[in-house]
């Protein structure tokens, strides 16, 4: 049995060997190195742009501007196909582009035989622009008069809203509620561009190897998704682009966007299929790529005196920068969780997605829901506070339960573990007795507090896209398997799930089990990759259909060889057993040379299924932290923090228990340090590098801690739901509002970085300059 | 002016002489000229730490150190690591421990904790102090944990 | 790859004075974390090098015959956090330099590359600002000796000519015999980051007397910098938790911090005006005085 047990990772070996290759490791000598010409402002359109002198550069191979590339616009979204045209994302990037919409926008691009010969053609390039101001501001992009950075968007990308009222699943308007709740309390909150800072940034190159087939190699999230934008783009048909997807140095959403391929593609297409390579440079990464939405979130939350929650009102503005990559999806996807948190209340969720003069937004860990949870559980904190109730015991009065209907999807929430997690999580923090101790630790210099915050999440993106997932497994002449998914491993993990999972239900060894892991769009099973938590809940389905298939055919076979009636027969232990006698009949190699080779019966024993889930599992968790502030310093030290998640039946405690420390630790960078800062006047980004782009280091972290509530979700393969994403939602705001218990400083924008705590700190009187001396 | 050079120097124990670009660091030089594609880059700059080598047992950024200061030294990379089928102790523990996820940082972090370790092994050593000796490696996945516990592991082999 | 256009390797301190004064536009690379980010982000006048990159004759940290202690300009970070000499003597110097990068960055960078960007943040600066380190300059048949706060001219300007090197620090025993000192860095991070402010604090005490006192800053001006107002207020005065309140108000008047986008003006002086009483008070409890 190989389900719940922390089995090493499958690539483990090849990782720490150095043997495991990434894109930049299958190097082709004498490939082409291609860069991006990028604008040097935020707003404004090309005048001019002379590129002469870069082309007759000795070692450069061709100079592209915006005139040269396809007048065809494409979406880079990562999401599936939508058959439904409104469903469809905004097509709105070309190749390069003229109008620059985000400093550092492509406008040209320099192939050549090495970097240094494109770095200096780059600067031969000479350009003019007709500059505008830069819209960065909500309330300037959003002004009657401002310019259209899409033509035709009013620079709105999309807006919706959802309302109890309008769906009719639980009586009650919002506003009614808001208006009969004995207290309403209301806050404004933000939050900020964020990047993922996958240490492999973002790399690809392509080749040709045919007249007419272009072969791309990339690192990617979502190979086959990449393979239809690409065919897209480039009006090719999209059997003629293969997509080749090696080991993944992280993602994080970021790669869950086509960015680099469509021009390798291209460019390959242009110089006769000769091998180009764009290998973006950190600073790049981190400004020409995605980065998280900032949000401007406005929540209205109505609570009686005695600790129920009638009513939450949201307002969200969320910001998608120079493109609209995954547009409004992220508000789409950030606002529904309320309604899987709190389902028992009068809901109404309005939001819009902006356009700005900013880098773009798209996917990243979460995708919305940090910022929208971060909202509401800091205003459930104000509201618990509000009537003097302890913050554990309000939310356990008012979070989702088991059979809670969700309002959004009108779905019975089947299995929800959140209670027993904030009571796993406060008896982990001694919660009772720390409070108590910490009510002498609200004055002076040094002041310390508690803070907890509840998450849901999702498994998957169903009902709102398609969710499909492919299997193939083979029997090998020795007895073991090789399986071939769509899902794509990223560094998460599902490799090795997928693995556990078909030697559960094979009845075989972990170890003879080989998830091959290069994935290639000629041969690798359809699905749409790795985002929305989506794989281990959507692949489950598709991996047992295929297991129980194969299994079925391997006793059949053995049915064949021993005369026996296939029924009568098992596989335990990667061995052929009589189930009546407990008898061995032969193992499985024995039973694999029999079915490749004997000359009349058999055939390789396969099994190839594509499944369609139809079906989404809330998952759930919480964030409890102890902290420690340091008034005069501007300092929060974390002394303690646990995440609690019911994420179904884990699957491999050691490696899931990896997925929500790395959570935490981005939850925690987002909270306290991260922020990719912006010049609001230009537009430039200043700190587009791992220096002073503060995520922590090994140096910055306390000891994470973590703990699972064990629930069996009915609708997933072996009882599991989504965990990558979810660790690192609630973060943010356990820390906030341990800051507020610390102190009784609300801080209602992110990062809480020193700077921030110092302007908070002096406009509450908390920096005294005298008499601290004892710290 | 020609940029090549020759250079001679011991790589996971065995000599080579190459001529090479002065132009390449020696993170190139290990990828490109000898195919030992384990050492990553990740920022080119020495913020992160995944192209971390050894030269003549000190751990460093091998991106931003010339190629030609390899000249007579001895350089230990991640693939000298493994010897005779067997994984090393420190490759063993991030094994173990479940400190490898997307793997680009690993080969760095594993010189680092190897480095570290060779000076003391078996020595009482603090949570501090192994968090201060790799704080020149990042790593985006793990939120250090694990690989924590993967150093604590590689000190002391014999606990469990 | 670098854009690199000459290598010059120098074999000695002679043949590096040598080659500068050959190749004008040349400049000197040492432990390269500066200049070959430099040189990799194409910023001109760094094309052509001459090596000293682990040049022997500027490696060593000894104390002469007059109790000077001597830091070689190419040692890096890490064989002065080792050093026994700098440990027993100085040990707030190894303070500071624990506090620049991570391991793989102290590994290679040096003390005299540290200093010789001329940079206000150079996290070894303030305390050898504490400490009246001479700076020892070799040119073409001359050497100079150059108090470290005069060495320092504006920001990324330091007094060195064409074909001079520095060579060595050199420590005098009146500046670190009998003194008790602390270093404090305040960043973003705990570590691989820039000081938002560094503050370093020498002093001498005899019967709970401040005897001298010596506060010096990184990123507390354009360039480091002693406090002289404040250190002439506290010399001679008693100790007490109250002097350490004084301190943080007269520091206000020594310092001149400036807003970038890394922190503002304010925030900084908060910071200059809370490490100034954290640093002096650990440097006290060092010094075995009672705060």
């Amino acid at each position: 049995m190989a389900i719940g047990k922390s089995v090493n990772r499958i690539d483990a070996i090849a990782k720490v060997t150095g043997r495991a290759e990434y894109t930049e490791d299958l190097y082709k000598p004498g490939m082409l190195v291609a860069r991006y010409f990028r604008s040097s402002i935020a707003h404004g359109r090309v005048k001019n742009i002379d590129v002469e002198k870069a082309k007759v550069l000795e070692g450069v191979e061709a100079v592209f501007t915006f005139k040269d590339v396809p007048e065809n616009k494409f979406a880079t979204a990562g999401h599936p196909f939508s058959i439904d045209p409104d469903h469809q994302d905004v097509a709105d990037r070309l190749l390069l582009t003229r109008d620059i919409r985000f400093m550092g926008d492509e406008i040209a691009i320099v192939v050549a035989q090495d970097e240094i010969i494109a770095s200096k053609a780059l600067q031969l390039i000479e350009i003019s622009y007709d500059e505008y101001t830069p819209l960065i501001l909500p309330e300037d992009i959003l002004k009657k008069d401002a310019r259209q950075i899409h033509k035709g968007s009013s620079n709105i990308v999309g807006e919706h809203q959802y309302s109890t009222r309008d769906l009719q699943v639980i009586s009650g308007d919002v506003d009614d509620a808001l208006e009969k709740a004995d207290y309403v309390v209301e806050g404004n909150f933000e939050t900020v561009m964020v990047q993922h800072c996958h240490l492999e940034n973002h790399i690809a190159y392509a080749y040709m190897d045919d007249l007419d087939r272009i072969v791309i190699v990339s690192s990617t999230q979502i190979p086959h998704i990449v393979r239809r934008i690409v065919s897209e783009a480039l009006n090719m048909p999209l059997s003629r682009v293969r997509v080749i997807k090696p080991f993944i140095g992280g993602g994080f959403g970021n790669k869950q966007d086509v960015v680099l391929e469509p021009m390798v593609a291209f460019l390959t297409l242009k110089l006769d299929g000769r091998a180009v390579q764009i290998n973006l440079s950190r600073e790049e990464c981190m400004t020409g790529t995605r980065n998280r939405h900032p949000f401007h979130i406005n929540v209205k939350t109505g609570v009686m005196k005695d600790g129920t929650m009638v009513a939450r009102k949201m307002d969200a503005i969320s910001i998608t920068g120079g493109y609209a990559s995954h547009g409004h999806a992220i508000a789409a996807a950030g606002g529904s969780k309320q309604s899987s948190l709190y389902p028992r209340m009068a809901t109404k969720f309005h939001a819009r997605t902006l356009y700005a003069n900013i880098p773009v937004a798209g996917a990243m860990r979460a995708y919305g829901s940090p910022q929208v949870i971060y909202a509401l559980e800091c205003a459930t904190e104000d509201a618990a506070r509000k009537i003097n109730m302890d913050s554990v015991e309000f939310r356990l009065k008012n979070i989702a339960r088991q059979d809670d209907i969700n309002l959004l999807s009108g779905k019975k929430i089947l299995s929800c573990g959140l209670a027993d997690c904030l009571l796993k999580g406060k008896a982990f923090m001694d919660w009772d007795k720390k409070k108590k101790e910490y009510e002498k630790c609200k004055s002076g210099p040094i002041r310390k507090g508690l803070g907890v915050a509840c998450l849901s999440y999702t498994s998957g993106t169903y009902p709102v896209c398609v969710e499909i997932a492919g299997a193939r497994i083979s029997l090998n002449q020795d007895g073991t398997v090789h399986v071939m998914v769509g899902a794509t491993e990223i560094g998460q993990g599902s490799d090795t799930i997928v693995a556990q999972m078909a030697a559960e239900t094979l009845g075989l060894a972990y170890e003879h089990v080989r998830v091959v892991q290069t994935q290639d769009t000629d041969v690798s099973p359809f699905d749409t990759g790795a985002y929305a938590s989506r794989q281990a809940y959507v692949v489950s389905n598709a991996v047992f259909r295929a297991a129980a298939d194969l299994k079925k055919k391997i006793l059949d076979h053995a049915g064949l060889m021993t005369g026996k009636k296939a029924r009568d027969l098992n596989i335990i232990n990667g061995k052929i057993v009589d189930t009546h006698t407990n008898a061995f009949l032969m193992d499985m190699k024995t039973l694999a040379i029999d079915s490749f080779y004997h000359k009349e019966r058999g055939c390789q024993l396969t099994a190839d299924v594509s499944h369609k889930t139809t079906t989404n599992a809330p998952v759930f968790g919480c964030t409890f932290v102890d902290i420690t502030v340091d008034i005069p310093l501007c300092k929060i030290k974390i002394n303690k923090i646990i995440n609690v998640h019911d994420s179904g039946i884990i699957l491999n405690p050691v490696q899931a228990g990896g997925q929500v420390h790395g959570g935490v630790f981005m939850g925690i960078g987002a909270a306290l340090s991260e922020e990719l800062m912006i010049n609001p006047a230009t537009g430039y980004i200043y700190n587009n590098n791992l220096l002073d782009y503060k995520f922590p280091t090994f140096m910055d972290l306390p000891q994470i801690h973590h703990d699972f509530v064990e629930t069996f979700e009915p609708t997933s393969g072996y009882g599991n739901k989504s965990l990558g994403e979810p660790p690192v939602i609630s973060p943010p705001p356990a820390i906030r509002n341990a800051l507020l218990d610390a102190t009784g400083v609300s801080i209602n924008s992110l990062p809480i970085s020193p700077h921030k705590l110092f302007t908070a700190f002096k406009k509450n009187g908390l920096m005294v300059s005298k008499g601290d001396a004892d710290v | 002016m020609t940029t090549f050079r020759e250079i001679t120097f011991s790589i996971n124990g065995r000599p080579r002489t190459l001529y090479i670009d002065m132009r390449k660091s020696l993170l190139e030089v290990l990828r490109q000229d000898l195919g030992l594609t384990g050492a990553k880059q990740g920022c080119g700059v020495g913020e992160c730490g995944a192209c971390s080598v050894l030269v003549d047992e000190v751990l460093v950024d091998s991106c931003i150190y010339l190629a030609i200061w390899a000249d007579n030294k001895n350089i230990r990379t991640i693939e000298g690591e493994a010897k005779n089928g067997k994984l090393s102790r420190v490759q063993q523990a991030y094994v173990d421990e479940g400190a490898v996820q997307c793997g680009f940082c690993t080969p760095g972090f594993i010189m680092a904790t190897t480095s570290f370790t060779q000076k003391c092994t078996g020595e009482k050593i603090t949570e501090d102090e192994i968090r201060k000796s790799h704080a020149g490696n990042l790593c985006r996945c793990t939120g250090y944990q694990n690989i924590l516990k993967a150093v604590e592991k590689s000190i002391h082999p014999d606990k469990e | 790859m670098f854009d690199l256009k000459k290598h010059m390797k120098a074999n000695s301190i002679d043949h590096a004075i040598a080659l500068l004064l050959e190749n004008p536009d040349a400049r000197l690379i040492a432990g390269g974390t500066d200049v070959l980010i430099k040189l990799r982000n194409g910023k001109p006048g760094f094309s052509e090098l001459v090596d000293i990159h682990s040049l022997e004759e500027l490696n060593f940290i000894q104390q002469d015959e007059k109790n000077n202690i001597l830091i070689g300009s190419g040692v890096v970070f890490t064989d002065i956090i080792q050093s026994d000499i700098i440990k027993k003597h100085i040990p707030m110097l190894c303070d500071a330099v624990q506090s620049i990068g991570g391991p793989q960055i102290r590994n290679i960078a040096t003390i005299g590359g540290n200093n010789c960007n001329g940079v206000t943040s150079a996290d070894s600066a303030s305390t050898l600002f504490a400490l009246n380190a001479v700076l020892e300059i070799r040119g073409k048949g001359t050497t100079r000796q150059v108090p470290v706060s005069d060495f320092y001219l504006g920001p990324g300007k330091v007094d060195l000519k064409k074909g001079e090197i520095l060579t060595t620090f050199k420590i005098t025993p009146e500046n670190y015999q009998g003194y008790f000192g602390y270093f404090y860095k305040y960043a973003m991070r705990n570590a691989m980051d820039i000081a938002t402010i560094g503050c370093a604090v020498s002093l001498k005490t005899k019967k709970h007397i401040i005897e001298d006192y010596r506060i010096a800053y990184g990123v507390a001006g354009p360039v480091p910098m002693r406090c002289p107002k404040t250190e002439k207020s506290v010399i001679n005065r008693k100790v007490s938790k109250s002097l350490l309140d004084e301190i943080s108000q007269t520091i206000e008047t020594d310092v001149s911090p400036r807003t970038s986008w890394r922190a503002t003006k304010d925030f900084r002086m908060n910071i200059i005006k809370e490490l100034s009483k954290r640093a002096t008070k650990e440097a006290l409890l060092r010094a075995g005085e009672e705060v």
